[in-house]
């Protein structure tokens, strides 16, 4: 993949003690960060083998460099609006912990954004929605006057997608 | 220089396991009262071998339990002593004692010592009874009645009288050696007497006709000049006279031997014992395989081959212009001759996961003896090919499967042999382990002789157990189908023997997982035969490409039976849902896969389309496909690995393109046609159109 | 330095014999028992060879006699290793031609000795 770029998580931004550097993506206008420690690697968008029977939100299996990697939409996922994919789509490969091993996993974005510092103590928990459970938000952050969603991508990807508990925001 | 010694334990572990396994199939397979001879000396070999290495690598305790064995064993070996039943079980138990001792040793925790104790006065009680031999159990004491009355100091020296026979030489000992050995000891003066030495022409260059009187001026003990002796003792006359008050006589040759030096025994024992435990414990469990040399060679082999063929088409390129059709041609052969060394060389290196099947089956005969003693049942076990190779991993998941079967084929399968008797059959029973390749898979058979299995009563506890209605009409083939539903094995059935907590069901949800399956066959009155079918490898499959819609799924090829075009005259549909289609004297349900899979096809029409026949599990279905493209070996990928199981699929592997492609599943499928998924979230409507 | 054959069918102990014997500066060809020695034996010469005795295929008394049988092995010096301290198997050993035994257990250093006493 000629679009594909690695991210070194040792990359040259200071890190502080309790300061922990976030990749944001851009999902239907929102920002969103993860975990930079967790980001593998960052593809363009690619034809993938789609599998039977799963829900519509996984795309399918991508090959990478040999081994099998499930693709999720995240607009799917959350329940947004398609559109098509375009030259910024890209797909963030994360490394998910589960109590059974580590996986690798992708999510389908409309554009990577930016790496951010967040210090823990300028997170906010995210306020009570009442009956939408939304456990894989980690915490909200503000950041240049944005708001930045942070998520839990154990829980988004565990529970969210392999147990296929569609307890999602609809 | 010190070497340290510890870094062979792995082997000597790995090797005494091994020998364990000798001795006990050994002990197995002798016959009482006429014990093969061959066989005595295996496992005897077995049991020196370990008590050597244990000696050696510092296990004291498991070298002195192991003796007692040996002992025994050399008495049986050289006849003294009979093979009865008592001594085998005593030594089959002795086995298993021993394989704990060098289990403890190995991982450095307790050893139960208590037990060996007990089984030690066992195996003493044997070898002290009755039978004629009069041989000590202990093997050091020619060496402690012979310890030197050390009377040091107040001599010269020794004058030595040395006159080898004439073909001394011929065992390599070579006076030379002797005499520098000497000279280390103190000044040496040497006499040489040739008057022996015959004339030239009769001289025989090989043979030795010279004596020596040696004078060694060293205040050194008897033992140490006598050891020096110690190799030729009986090939030559010798003398040792003490130099200064002369007071010890000549000594006689005849009992020099005695004094053979074994005194080294006792303190490498002590040294090695305190060096033992240093290391930290190793893991147990290294995933290591013993590959035979064979397999190395062969690789290797392969490897040169593909050597040769890459330079047959290297030179092929050298000038480019002239490129033509003789060239072509010969990079046509070159490529064939590399697909075939490719596939040779992959063919070579699965071949060393492989392992003869033999690992598996080796722990019946031990099975079998016990289980008989406690079931008051006679049984004989046959195995056959045990030398079929089966990949380690299926190895190792195959084996509880097959102890299951086996235990319930002893358990339910064999009748008491008064039972048997009475039925007209022999006393003892037989069970078959058979092992064979059989088109691209392995067949285990376990067959028994005994009761079989009764139908109606298989029936009756389905009936009770709510598994199927009292009125429903099977064939054989769902009765015995009925043995491996979960719930089908129950507590009334729960013996020590085979009822351990897993039923046929786990037994089959193992295989299966092997990609494989399990049949059985049974006769009332006559036996039973457990079927099961695994593949060669778990790594690698023959494909079948199949085409539905934009996408390609691969076929197991094992699993193919046929593929055809459909012809509307035999297609039949049942109540407007089940579609059969008619293939000879068959009806098979049609698996229209687009649907199954929520797949957008080209052909929705039956007319025309291919049909692949399948069979797994016994059943067979047909899959509607679009196209049938190319066979080929893939690698099998795991979806678990990053995602998780999927319904019909049993992994995917990678294409030449670098695309993905899910290899199908036809069990899974065919059990999905039968019950589609109902939140499918597909895009399209699930239709149900299938049996 | 010297060239030497060790049969022994115990992996563990021809894996020490040869680790001290190599370690010391020698050649060392290895056979799994007297079939396997025999050959070795004959597509190599060495100048010692240093052998089990209970062995399946062909014990170290019959090698031994093979050895001596041999006109390359006629004074060649031929240990047996043995935990027999019975005579009867070093008799045995003696009369088909051994030059001598080292007794099981022995350590590294023991068998350094022994085998300098007859390489010279």
């Amino acid at each position: 993949m000629s679009a594909a770029q690695q991210i070194d998580s040792n990359t040259s931004v200071d890190v502080m003690t309790d300061t922990d550097q976030y990749l944001t993506f851009i999902l239907a206008g929102e920002e969103y960060g993860v975990d930079i420690l967790r980001v593998q690697e960052i593809k363009g968008w690619d034809n993938v083998t789609p599998i039977p029977n799963t829900p519509d939100y996984i795309k399918g299996v991508i090959n990478l460099r040999g081994t099998i990697v499930p693709i999720v939409d995240l607009r799917h996922k959350f329940s947004l609006d398609a559109i098509p994919y375009g030259a910024t789509t890209v797909v963030i490969v994360l490394k998910v912990s589960s109590e059974d091993g580590n996986r690798t996993m992708g999510i389908v974005v409309d554009a990577v954004s930016d790496v951010y510092n967040v210090a823990a103590e300028e997170m906010k928990p995210p306020p009570d929605f009442g009956t939408i459970s939304i456990d894989y938000v980690k915490g909200l952050a503000t950041v240049e006057d944005k708001m930045v969603i942070v998520l839990e991508i154990d829980k988004l990807l565990n529970s969210g997608v392999l147990d296929n508990s569609d307890s999602l925001l609809q | 220089m010190a070497i340290d010694i510890t870094q062979f334990h792995e082997t000597f572990f790995e090797e005494s396991f091994e020998g364990l396994d000798i001795m006990e199939s050994g002990l197995l397979n002798l016959d009482i009262g006429a014990a093969d001879n061959d066989t005595v000396n295996a496992i005897f070999r077995a049991a020196h071998s370990i008590k050597g290495g244990s000696a050696t690598f510092g296990f004291s305790e498991v070298a002195e339990f192991t003796h007692g064995m040996e002992t025994l064993l050399d008495e049986m070996r050289d006849g003294s002593r009979d093979v009865t039943q008592e001594s085998v079980d005593t030594l089959l138990q002795s086995v298993d004692c021993l394989r704990e001792m060098l289990g403890a040793s190995r991982d450095k925790t307790p050893i139960d010592l208590e037990r060996a104790e007990a089984l030690k006065k066992e195996l003493e009680k044997i070898l002290s009874s009755d039978n004629n031999s009069i041989k000590s159990p202990s093997e050091n004491d020619e060496s402690k009645n012979t310890a030197p009355a050390s009377e040091s100091s107040g001599r010269d020296g020794w004058e030595i009288k040395f006159k080898p026979y004439h073909d001394m030489l011929r065992t390599g000992n070579d006076p030379v050696r002797m005499f520098r050995e000497l000279a280390e000891l103190g000044d040496l003066s040497v006499e040489i007497d040739i008057s022996q030495l015959p004339a030239l022409e009769d001289l025989d260059p090989e043979e030795s006709y010279l004596s020596w009187k040696l004078t060694l001026k060293a205040d050194v003990e008897k033992e140490k000049v006598k050891e020096i002796f110690e190799w030729v003792e009986d090939e030559c006359d010798i003398e040792f006279n003490e130099l200064s008050a002369a007071t010890d006589k000549a000594d006689n040759p005849a009992n020099v031997m005695a004094t053979a030096t074994t005194a080294p025994p006792q303190t490498t024992d002590n040294s090695k014992k305190t060096a033992a435990p240093k290391k930290a414990a190793t893991s147990t469990d290294s995933a290591s395989i013993r590959v035979s040399i064979d397999k190395v060679d062969a690789l290797i082999n392969m490897v040169g081959e593909l050597v040769i063929t890459q330079s047959m088409i290297g030179q092929l390129d050298c000038d480019l212009d002239e490129f033509d059709n003789n060239r072509m041609e010969k990079l046509r052969d070159g490529l064939t001759l590399l697909e075939r060394n490719t596939r040779e060389l992959q063919e070579s290196v699965m071949r060393i996961r492989m392992l003869p099947i033999s690992f598996a089956f080796n722990r019946f005969p031990r099975m079998v003896h016990d289980l008989c003693q406690k079931l008051n049942k006679k049984i004989e076990l046959k195995t056959t090919g045990e030398q079929t190779e089966l990949d380690k991993t299926v190895m190792e998941k195959i084996g509880d499967p097959l102890v299951h079967l086996v235990r319930n084929s002893i358990d339910h399968g064999i009748e008491m042999p008064e039972e048997r008797v009475a039925a007209d059959k022999p006393e003892t029973g037989i069970i078959e382990l058979n092992a064979f390749h059989k088109g691209g898979n392995i067949i285990i058979e376990i067959k028994d002789d005994g009761a079989g299995f009764n139908k109606e009563r298989i029936k009756a506890k389905a009936v009770e157990r709510g598994l199927i209605s009292s009125d429903e009409q099977l064939s054989d083939e769902k009765i015995y189908d009925l043995l491996f539903q979960p719930g089908f094995s129950t507590a009334e059935q729960l013996s020590d023997i085979s009822g351990r907590g897993v039923g046929m069901d786990v037994v089959r949800r193992n295989i299966r997982e092997l990609g494989g399956n399990i049949d059985v066959s049974s006769e009332m009155g006559k036996g039973t035969t457990f079927t099961i079918r695994l593949p060669l490898t778990l790594a690698i499959l023959d494909g079948q490409l199949v085409c539905v819609g934009s996408e390609i799924y691969i076929t197991p090829l094992v699993s193919i039976v046929e593929s055809l075009q459909i012809k509307k005259e035999f297609v039949n549909n049942i109540a407007g849902q089940t579609e059969l289609y008619k293939v000879r004297d068959d009806y098979i349900p049609i698996v229209r896969m687009h649907n199954i899979f929520g797949i957008d096809a080209e052909q929705k029409n039956l007319e025309g389309g291919l049909l692949v026949i399948v069979e797994g599990d016994g059943k067979k279905a047909g899959l509607l496909v679009d196209d049938l493209l190319g066979q080929q070996q893939v690698v099998i990928k795991s979806l678990e690995t990053n995602y998780k199981r999927v319904d019909g699929v049993s992994g995917a592997t990678i294409l030449g393109d670098g695309t993905v492609a899910l290899i199908l599943d036809v069990d899974g499928l065919i059990e999905l046609s039968r019950n589609p998924p109902t939140s499918g979230n597909t895009s399209t409507n699930q239709v149900r159109e299938v049996a | 330095m010297a060239s030497i054959l060790a049969v022994d069918d115990s992996a563990s102990m021809r894996q020490m014999v040869s680790f001290a014997l190599k370690n010391a500066g020698h050649n060392v060809v290895e056979a799994v028992d007297g079939v396997d020695g025999l050959k070795a034996a004959k597509a190599n010469k060495v100048n010692l060879v240093i052998t089990d005795v209970n062995m399946p295929n062909m014990d170290g008394i019959a090698l031994i006699k093979e050895l001596r049988n041999l006109p390359d092995y006629k004074f060649t010096p031929i240990l047996m290793l043995t935990t027999e301290s019975a005579p009867h198997k070093k008799q045995e050993g003696k009369e088909a031609g051994a030059t001598g035994w080292i007794v099981k257990p022995f350590d590294p250093d023991q068998l350094l000795a022994t085998i300098n006493k007859v390489l010279g």
